[in-house]
């Protein structure tokens, strides 16, 4: 099952097709979207860096998505997730979960957005309209969302 | 592990810990009481002020041995390539 990391925006659309395309044992697909908001915690965001470890990205992504796929009845799963510089209201991540029904696309997804955002080495560096950068702090909400598939 | 081999390292900084360090990467030769992650993080801070404004909350930063997470008492063994970040962001 694929995972990317990419400089490029990605077409939901697209993606969708080319992972389930033709394909008749699938009775539900869930798609999660991650865009740049442009404010946060009430500060104004213009911009978004991202950075990310080349090679254990990947490698994380990928044993995310294995352990996902060993979890719940998958017939696909995609995770594509973007590097270098967005904008409010840019596409930052993309998650695709195919299954016979839906119960397990919907919880596979969650469990898929919860591991990466704690798991796979991204950082995210925000940029206000002034020319003002610093890194976003990491969330204690994101670690407990995780923790509650343990 | 054998004590008569100097042990070269690459170690890799990301995000905060990159800027304050001030260096992508570098390789370096580990002293040999210099056994676990801690103990690393311990002696990069006697290195200049930019590593101990990185490490001064050692609990925050994170550690990947080979790029694999790893716990402070973890043991460096023969790894290549030791990374240090922040919490991560992505997502």
């Amino acid at each position: 099952m694929p995972v990317r990391v990419q400089v490029d925006d990605f077409d939901v659309t697209a993606e969708t097709e080319r992972l389930v395309g033709g394909r008749k044992d699938i009775g539900a697909i869930v798609t999660f979207t991650g865009r740049v908001r442009g404010e946060d915690d009430g500060r104004q965001v213009a911009a978004l860096t991202l950075e990310h470890y080349p090679g254990m990205t990947e490698t994380e992504m990928a044993s995310i998505e294995a352990e996902a796929m060993a979890r719940w009845p998958l017939q696909a799963a995609l995770m594509v997730h973007r590097v270098g510089e967005m904008k409010a209201g840019d596409n930052i991540v993309l998650v695709i979960t195919a299954s016979a029904h839906r119960s397990a696309a919907f919880e596979a997804a969650e469990f898929l957005m919860d591991y990466l955002k704690t798991r796979a080495p991204f950082w995210k560096k925000e940029t206000t309209p002034d020319g003002g950068s610093a890194w976003v702090e990491a969330r204690a909400g994101d670690e407990d969302a995780a923790d509650r598939w343990r | 592990m054998a004590t008569d081999a100097k042990r070269r390292v690459r170690l890799v900084y990301f995000a905060w810990v990159r800027e304050k360090v001030g260096l992508p990467s570098e390789d370096v030769e580990l002293p040999e009481d210099v056994t676990t992650v801690e103990t690393l993080i311990g002696w990069l801070k006697q290195r200049g002020p930019g590593y101990s404004d990185a490490f001064a909350r050692p609990q925050v930063v994170r550690a990947a041995l080979d790029k694999v997470h790893v716990k402070p008492a973890t043991p460096l063994g023969a790894v290549r390539e030791i990374a240090f970040f922040p919490p991560v962001t992505g997502g």
